[in-house]
């Protein structure tokens, strides 16, 4: 908890600049999660306060939305594409290369905190099935050797 | 000065278009060849991509699927004029796929940078906007009736009956929201329309706001497209620029603008009262109609909800005419749409033709049948609430009513395509797991129908007996109806579509026999 005080002057500039926004609520979290990487507790009675809210509201809202996250992130996250189109194109099998490959479940984050695993229902990239985000980048028509050196290369980078 | 044109579409840079532009700029330094590298849109050709254009005086010749490795060769080709490279597509218009479409919407794709405003009015651009400004706003409306256009997100609505009801709402505050968050599997044209052609979007918007009344406009985009909300935000500061946005609009004396608001990763924002709880700053729980969003929408005032490519035909039809547009399409179901080729298929890409042709002209002859090379099994048509309709049906036109009355729909125009390997029952059971993950929450029958939906499935593929069988399968279709008829909303309503038409259509990959399926 003190260390997410720390994160106060930033939640507060934000509200400052975005309470009159109509509507405010998801600009203000997604602010909040671009500055700090995820919405700290802290930040909910803030939030309340500013738009006149109940934390219930607040927390309703965060909840809600499966971007909105209340823990710190891992330092890279891979979602990878779920839908329709993708499972066509072989989806599946690469979620269970991934599961095998970090020994994590689709949800799971690594217990170094390197990499999280979260699935994502479409990306836009469906012509080019199947498709990941690594790290806010799109990668498209997947292969398996593909995916497992994209996750190489972001495992390697972490150890050196 | 040699002349090159690459995406920058954010699929063909998933591809390695980027890699290919700093490959191409850097072999040509190291030839001491002057070349001139213009960023474009996408053609949506992208089996092709990266599609990489060259300007001749024959026009622009075609290489693609183009890598990194294939640029040197490539360019020893394009300085001597050879064209002869492997990978030569030839005069790029000239193709057949992009040759025989009906282009209206994506008739800049490939063809001009997405934030040049030159690019744009060399095009065509804003000629429907000062048609407009001339007019009064009850024309403009009886403009977009007499176009006989309906809403493209998928309802298919009649677009011009809710601006005369925006428009007839009094004098007050009023908005125009485009509903950006194309969640849809399968779908793609609204990402490539914002990233691509974002001033088209801009001014079927202004046209419409100066039409109904409203001087605010909200773009509604899923985060999960971060390229089209960037060059969105960059587009209206030039649009502001250039006068296209604020207090005095294209000289019309009236004011308008727009602003971007990104969603959070819910598909249910993709309904319109869910998206316009979420824009309140809620979360996105569907509304009950009536009252109907053009009465009563974003903040209680009267709102103009359109899909993205509603709002950028308008411009089309201020600029050509609503009798022009009409003349596309058969039935009720007029103009072009952009179809879209996506899953197990060998030509994915955007597909823009009027209504009426057949879905086995596109998937087969557009698509040229699977990537894999496997038999076709079915293709879902418009997105995960749509149905998977077997090859027995492929000669059914792309019709709203003609899809309607064999219990699928066009929606969005999405396309996925698969092949045999693609188990049906897994895929109705994934369209119930979906429903229960991304339903608000707020009818029972989509909230509770959608988590016993998945257990039934699971209790008939793993049951043995003949008589248990049979009445699990009952329940499942006794389930899809009371989800159909007892839904709130699409989401609930049309997740019975996938699952009925899995069960209708392939029996046997839910382990009944034909004649258990009848039953």
């Amino acid at each position: 908890m003190p260390d997410e005080l720390l994160h106060l002057p930033l939640i507060h500039s934000i509200l400052a600049r975005e309470k009159e926004t109509p509507g405010a609520l998801l600009p203000i979290l997604h602010a909040i999660q671009q500055g700090i990487g995820f919405v700290p507790d802290a930040a909910v009675a803030e939030i309340a306060h500013a738009l006149n809210l109940s934390l219930a509201e607040v927390r309703g809202v965060i909840s809600f939305y499966h971007d909105f996250r209340t823990t710190p992130p891992a330092r890279h996250t891979l979602r990878l594409c779920r839908a329709e189109s993708c499972q066509s194109r072989g989806a599946e099998a690469l979620a269970a290369q991934l599961r095998d490959q970090l020994a994590l479940d689709d949800h799971g984050t690594s217990a170094d905190g390197a990499i999280s695993l979260r699935p994502v229902y479409c990306l836009g990239a469906c012509a080019c099935s199947p498709a990941l985000e690594l790290d806010g980048q799109l990668h498209a028509r997947l292969t398996p050797e593909r995916l497992r050196a994209l996750v190489n290369g972001c495992l390697e980078g972490e150890t050196c | 000065m040699l002349k090159v044109f690459i995406p920058c579409d954010s699929v063909a840079r998933a591809v390695g278009a980027d890699q290919v532009a700093e490959a191409v700029q850097r072999e040509a330094e190291r030839r001491q060849l002057a070349v001139d590298i213009q960023r474009t849109s996408s053609r949506g050709l992208y089996w092709l991509e990266p599609l990489l254009e060259c300007e001749t005086a024959q026009g622009r010749q075609g290489f693609g699927p183009v890598t990194v490795h294939d640029v040197p060769a490539l360019l020893d080709g394009l300085a001597g004029e050879a064209h002869e490279h492997a990978l030569a597509l030839g005069p790029v218009e000239q193709i057949p796929y992009l040759k025989s479409q009906q282009r209206l919407l994506f008739a800049r794709a490939g063809v001009t940078r997405p934030l040049s405003l030159d690019d744009y009015r060399a095009h065509g651009g804003f000629a429907g906007l000062e048609h407009a400004v001339a007019l009064d706003g009850a024309e403009v409306v009886a403009a977009v009736l007499d176009s006989g256009l309906r809403g493209r997100g998928g309802a298919a609505f009649p677009a011009g009956i809710k601006w005369r009801t925006v428009r007839d709402a009094g004098a007050g505050q009023k908005y125009v929201v485009c509903n950006a968050d194309e969640g849809d599997s399968g779908t793609f044209a609204d990402r490539m329309l914002m990233e691509g052609d974002p001033f088209l979007l801009i001014e079927g918007m202004i046209i419409a706001g100066l039409a109904v009344g409203a001087d605010k406009g909200y773009i509604y985009v899923r985060s999960e497209y971060p390229d089209a909300i960037r060059v969105l935000d960059q587009a209206f500061a030039i649009a502001r620029d250039a006068g296209y946005l604020g207090v005095n609009v294209a000289g019309s004396g009236k004011a308008f603008d727009l602003e971007v608001r990104v969603g959070a990763g819910a598909y249910i924002c993709g309904e319109e009262t869910a998206l316009l709880e979420s824009l309140e700053g809620k979360r996105g729980i569907v509304r009950a109609k009536p009252p109907l969003p053009a009465l009563q929408g974003l903040f209680g005032l009267p709102t103009l909800v359109h899909n993205v490519l509603t709002l950028a035909s308008v411009p089309i039809i201020l600029a050509k005419g609503a009798a022009f547009y009409r003349d596309f399409g058969m039935g009720r179901s007029l103009g072009t749409m952009p179809f879209q080729l996506a899953g197990n298929i060998r030509h994915g890409g955007l597909v823009e033709r009027a209504f009426g042709l057949t879905l086995r002209e596109l998937v087969e002859g557009y698509g040229g049948g699977t990537a894999s090379g496997r038999p076709l099994k079915a293709a879902q048509v418009g997105g995960p609430l749509g149905a998977w309709v077997p090859p027995s049906h492929f000669d059914t036109p792309l019709d709203y009513e003609a899809f309607a009355a064999m219990g699928a729909m066009l929606g969005h125009g999405g396309v996925v395509v698969a092949d045999d390997t693609l188990n049906m029952a897994s895929m109705a059971r994934f369209a119930l797991q979906f429903c229960a993950e991304e339903s608000c929450g707020k009818c029972t029958p989509c909230r509770i129908g959608s988590t016993r939906g998945m257990e039934v499935v699971d209790r008939l593929i793993a049951s043995t007996d003949f008589t248990e069988r049979h009445d699990h399968a009952l329940l499942l279709r006794d389930l899809c109806d009371t989800m159909q008829y007892g839904s709130l909303c699409a989401m609930g309503g049309m997740t019975a579509y996938p699952v009925a038409s899995a069960l209708k259509y392939f029996p046997a990959d839910f382990g009944l026999t034909q004649t258990e399926a009848a039953q």
